[in-house]
């Protein structure tokens, strides 16, 4: 396991950086156009859940039109005007919500307010440097995501409408403004809206992974990180190669409405007239697409993984079970990602053969993930659960994490996929392994960093209340889907009414959508914990979760800079906790190993002998037997 | 004396949070009336009334619930003024929560596996389906062992190992033989299903030459938001056609045929899927504008249309119509054709009607088909070819292309 140690990258040029607290600090610089890492997290945090709770409502307002689809809400019109005519959504605008919804979930919640957030926040605080490798490329970052945001938005108020073709946008359907009104100007917008976003992505990628790899404070070799940095490490690794296709396969669809190019389309007939292009293939933009899309799954689920092992271990009191089997899932998970895209096309049109290669590929990648959810298994057994809301949203995702990634076995199975490709399954299926999950990663991650991001607890009892109705209702939205994808029931109907078989389902579906509002109605809690902490939470100790971790090393009021003298040195890895022979139940990263001479282990000293002989001296003083 | 004004600081945040809501709830009436005021006076005025009901109601259930938590908090600080060392016990309350909720959620599972289990596709009407639904079970029962198992362990640890200030964790960094069962063993698990898997994917994908031969030849045409289907006809061969065709002669051609293809002459025209049962069926796929997926859930069919690329399915039906109407017990059943893919405004109705019968009643059927290329069809197409004799080479190839 040694192979992969550096123990020669102890970069200590940032410890002169301290003199930045020096600087004058307008409210401009510090609030807006701020090159702090911690300010640019909560800038990510705020705007994300801004746009979580946007996407949200959009799902309530498509869940009752699914719920009800003969009925007619004035209050819709009165809201929505001519998208809601009579009082009942117009179809196109229907799809409009279904894709927006989709994009800002995936892209701008659970990409960008997850990794911008904790990436920035965790990665300077947990390795102990001063700030990010480019403060500036990171405040560009998030503007440019901030834009990003604004525009998607923005489409809501065009004549047309925002993109309606699903959030995979797949063309013809996407090019062919004639084909639905969301593929006009709303289509041109969420074309830009996602260039600046990967372009923002990218940014922030690229100052992780630089972060990452240059910035470690002196000691903490890679095989001393926590796992959250390797999970947001890898996540990054993962956005910087596969986003740029999106953006090749987003210019390409944009020279094709705009320029007649002919990537993606061949022999159209629409609108009475047939088009001139040919030789084009939509399936092409599918695998380009797929080739960000999948892995995109793994960029969206890694972060939350990777809180969730730091959560569970804290709170656990007991180190993460298999820490090393932790990283190479992860880094396994990783490589595997960019081979399974093709998943999603078995019933494309893609040539079967192909559709044999990626099964296989696919269903590997289920053995990493495997080894994850035991070893989170094995971490809790015999451990001390504390349940902060934190580590109850962290054990919430790790039963989505299972019951999500079951399903998978089945739509990743091509033969079995022919029946469930999109249907409920699918949406119950995804819904569960990375919606759910992911953003009760992200739950856990704000829960459990809250203190540390702006010096205040956040209430606990509030927090275990929102846990409960969001774990139950997320569980009673999902699970019933299953079943009507098993019915044959196809996702993104505007309503189950003109098929007869369907019918049956019309009772479950508003079943579902009471459970949707309860859980939409739960996130109020959150919301109200959350800004009432920010400004009248008790204030937090250094500590409040008896952390082995660096960042709670680091001073309650925030500094540019983060530690006021010398970044501490790292001694051990960061998993600690309720170590035999220590009087504590934690102990810090960077605690010498000189100073717990009760409790250290042989593995402690990396095959350091001399270490091992003043130990194993020690220990003859002290009558201990020895613990080898 | 100090619990009083802990109390007290707590409340008036609370009351003015209440007024502060209270005061935005009148505003958000008054907005609401004037919006309503340029909709249409009458017919909405209720609106304010039933949003400001509803609000009301939810800040009643917000103000329920701030006073449960404030009769907790009271009850947790007495506790500790009376000097017990802990007051009430979140971590063994949600220990049990969680117990619960793994009961609770067994149950549910059970439930919905009975209850909505019924509710899901017949047995399979096609022959390849059934070695899929074969698959579907074996990989249902092994997930949801494992579903069971992992979740039983996870709410039992959480439950049983919840904190108590007296117990220590146990240290327990890593252990490569438990790694190892559990990396091997789904490995092995997954391997079976992926055999499985692929074989049963060969199978329905690789059609010998000979099998597709002997499939009676049918081809489906998705456009925004209907199918056109037509039969290969006596040839069983579907005449070549040309998407810069259609609309031509005079508006008839809907589907772009190539009169020029002899081929296409015998092709049939038809308004529903009638398919004999026990014969094997090719379906050739296409789409005129968007994407399109041909979905026929009854039978585990499923392929995409792609506008200028052929795609195939093909398959063999194994019940009638009749047949299936027996054994869901529903006089009215029928087999259906459904649009999967994200189409457009219409893509929830895109209905086509689907019937498997005896080979003597498709024969029957297939008499009274009437063909694609009609007289008037015929006609328009020979005019074309005269006018064209008559015109400039360079005209032919723009009407031929």
């Amino acid at each position: 396991m040694a192979t992969l140690t550096l123990n020669d990258t102890h970069i200590t040029a940032q410890t002169d950086h301290a003199d930045h607290g020096h600087h004058k600090e307008t409210f401009l610089t510090k609030y807006i156009f701020s090159q702090d890492h911690k300010m640019i997290a909560k800038q990510f945090l705020i705007t994300g859940i801004f746009m979580g709770v946007v996407a949200m409502t959009l799902s309530i307002l498509f869940r009752i039109q699914l719920a009800y689809p003969d009925e007619s809400f004035p209050l819709l019109e009165m809201l929505l005007g001519k998208f809601a005519p009579e009082g009942r959504l117009d179809p196109n605008f229907y799809l409009s919500l279904v894709t927006i919804h989709g994009t800002i979930m995936v892209f701008f919640v659970l990409t960008a307010g997850l990794s911008g957030t904790f990436s920035n926040l965790l990665i300077p605080l947990q390795l102990g440097a001063r700030d990010m490798a480019s403060p500036f490329m990171n405040m560009l970052s998030y503007w440019f995501f901030a834009v990003a945001s604004a525009i998607m938005l923005a489409t809501f108020f065009i004549e047309t409408g925002p993109a309606s073709s699903g959030w995979t946008i797949y063309p013809p359907l996407s090019a062919l403004p004639k084909a639905m009104p969301g593929s006009g100007l709303g289509m041109t917008m969420w074309l830009i809206s996602m260039v600046l976003f990967v372009a923002s992505s990218l940014m922030g990628g690229i100052n992780y992974v630089s972060t990452v790899l240059n910035m470690r404070t002196k000691g903490m070799d890679l095989w001393k990180m926590p796992l959250t940095i390797w999970a947001f490490f890898l996540t990054a690794i993962v956005g910087i190669l596969s986003f740029p296709v999106l953006v090749a396969a987003v210019v390409l669809l944009i020279f094709d409405r705009s320029f007649g190019t002919s990537f993606y389309l061949s022999d159209i007939y629409i609108a009475g007239q047939a088009l001139p292009n040919e030789g084009g293939s939509p399936v092409l933009w599918q695998h380009l697409f797929w080739f960000l899309g999948h892995p995109e799954v793994y960029i969206v689920l890694m972060p939350a993984l990777g809180i969730t092992s730091e959560v569970i271990t804290t709170n656990s009191r007991k180190p993460i079970f298999g820490y090393h089997a932790m990283v190479y899932s992860l880094i396994g998970i990783t490589v595997l990602s960019f081979i399974v895209w093709g998943h999603h096309m078995f019933v494309t049109g893609m040539n079967p053969f192909l559709g044999g290669v990626f099964m296989i590929t696919t269903l590997i990648i289920a053995v990493p993930s495997a080894v994850k959810t035991f070893n989170y298994l094995a971490t809790l057994w015999r451990g001390n659960i504390k349940f902060t809301p934190a580590m109850l949203f962290a054990i919430g995702l790790v039963s989505f994490f299972i019951s999500g990634g079951l399903t998978g076995i089945f739509l990743g199975n091509a033969a079995l996929d022919i029946n469930l490709h999109d249907t409920y399954f699918v949406v119950a299926h995804f819904h569960l392994v990375m919606g759910s999950a992911a953003i009760f990663g992200m739950l856990s991650g704000i829960y459990h960093w809250f203190p540390k991001m702006f010096g205040k607890m956040m209430d606990a009892k509030l927090g275990y209340l929102h846990f409960w109705l969001t774990f139950i209702s997320a569980y009673l939205v999902f699970f019933p889907m299953h079943f009507m994808g098993l019915d044959g029931v196809p996702r993104r109907y505007y309503a189950f009414t003109e098929f007869e078989s369907m019918n049956e389902w019309l009772s479950v579906n508003k079943f579902i959508t009471w459970s949707a509002i309860l859980g939409a109605v739960a996130q109020v809690a959150f919301l109200y914990n959350f800004v009432y902490s920010i400004f009248f939470g008790k204030k937090s100790v250094q500590n409040p979760w008896d952390s082995t971790t660096l960042e709670w090393t680091t001073p309650v009021e925030h500094l540019h800079g983060n530690w006021p003298g010398e970044i501490p040195t790292v001694y051990r890895w960061p998993y600690d906790y309720s170590k035999p022979g220590s009087e504590v139940d934690f102990i810090s990263q960077i605690t010498p190993l000189s100073e717990t001479m009760n409790s250290n282990l042989p593995h402690d000293f990396e095959g350091n002998e001399e270490s091992e002989r003043i130990q194993m001296d020690w220990e003859k003083q002290n009558n201990k037997e020895t613990v080898k | 004396m100090k619990i009083s004004k802990y109390i007290n600081i707590k409340s008036i945040f609370a009351f003015v949070a209440v007024i502060g809501l209270f005061v935005n709830n009148l505003f958000a009436q008054a907005t609401t009336v004037a919006a309503t005021a340029v909709v249409d006076p009458e017919k909405n005025a209720y609106i304010p009334k039933m949003v400001t009901y509803y609000l009301l109601l939810f800040l009643l259930v917000c103000i329920v619930i701030a006073l449960i938590g404030k009769i907790l908090s009271v009850y947790d600080l007495t506790k500790k003024v009376q000097g017990a060392k802990q007051g009430f016990s979140w971590d063994k309350f949600n220990g049990i929560l969680f117990l619960l909720f793994l009961v609770v959620g067994l149950y549910g599972t059970y439930w919905s596996y009975t209850i909505q289990g019924a509710q899901i596709l017949p047995e399979s009407a096609s022959e390849h389906g059934v070695k899929i639904d074969e698959m579907f079970n074996v990989t249902l029962i092994i997930t949801t062992i494992v579903f069971v198992i992992t979740h039983i362990l996870l709410f039992v640890f959480t439950y049983k190992y919840s904190y108590s200030s007296k117990k220590k964790a146990y240290f327990l960094p890593h252990n490569n033989t438990l790694e190892k069962y559990w990396t091997v063993i789904p490995a092995i698990v997954l391997t079976i299903l992926v055999l499985m898997g692929f074989f049963t994917w060969r199978d329905i994908t690789n059609i010998s030459q000979d099998g597709i031969k002997n499939a009676i030849h049918i081809e489906v045409t998705a456009h925004q938001f209907a199918w056109e289907a037509r039969y290969g006809g006596k040839d069983n061969v579907n005449g070549r056609k040309n998407y810069k065709l259609i609309g031509g002669l005079g508006g008839l051609n809907s589907l772009g045929v190539d009169l020029a293809d002899k081929n296409n002459y015998d092709d049939l025209t038809v308004s529903e899927i009638v398919l004999p049962v026990n014969k094997p069926v090719r379906f050739t796929l296409g789409s005129k504008d968007v994407l399109h997926s041909f979905y026929m859930p009854h039978f585990r069919v499923q392929m995409n249309c792609v506008p200028g690329m052929a795609t195939y399915f093909q398959f063999t039906p194994r019940l009638t119509t009749a047949d299936m109407r027996d054994k869901v017990n529903d006089p009215n059943f029928n087999y259906f054709l459904l649009c999967a893919k994200i189409c457009g405004g219409s893509h929830f109705n895109m209905k086509f009607a689907v019937r498997v019968v005896s080979q003597k009643e498709y024969d029957k059927w297939l008499l009274v088909q009437k063909p694609l290329v009609n007289t008037a069809m015929i006609k328009a197409y020979q005019e074309n070819l005269a006018n064209n004799e008559t015109n400039s080479a360079t005209n032919k190839i723009a009407l031929n292309n």
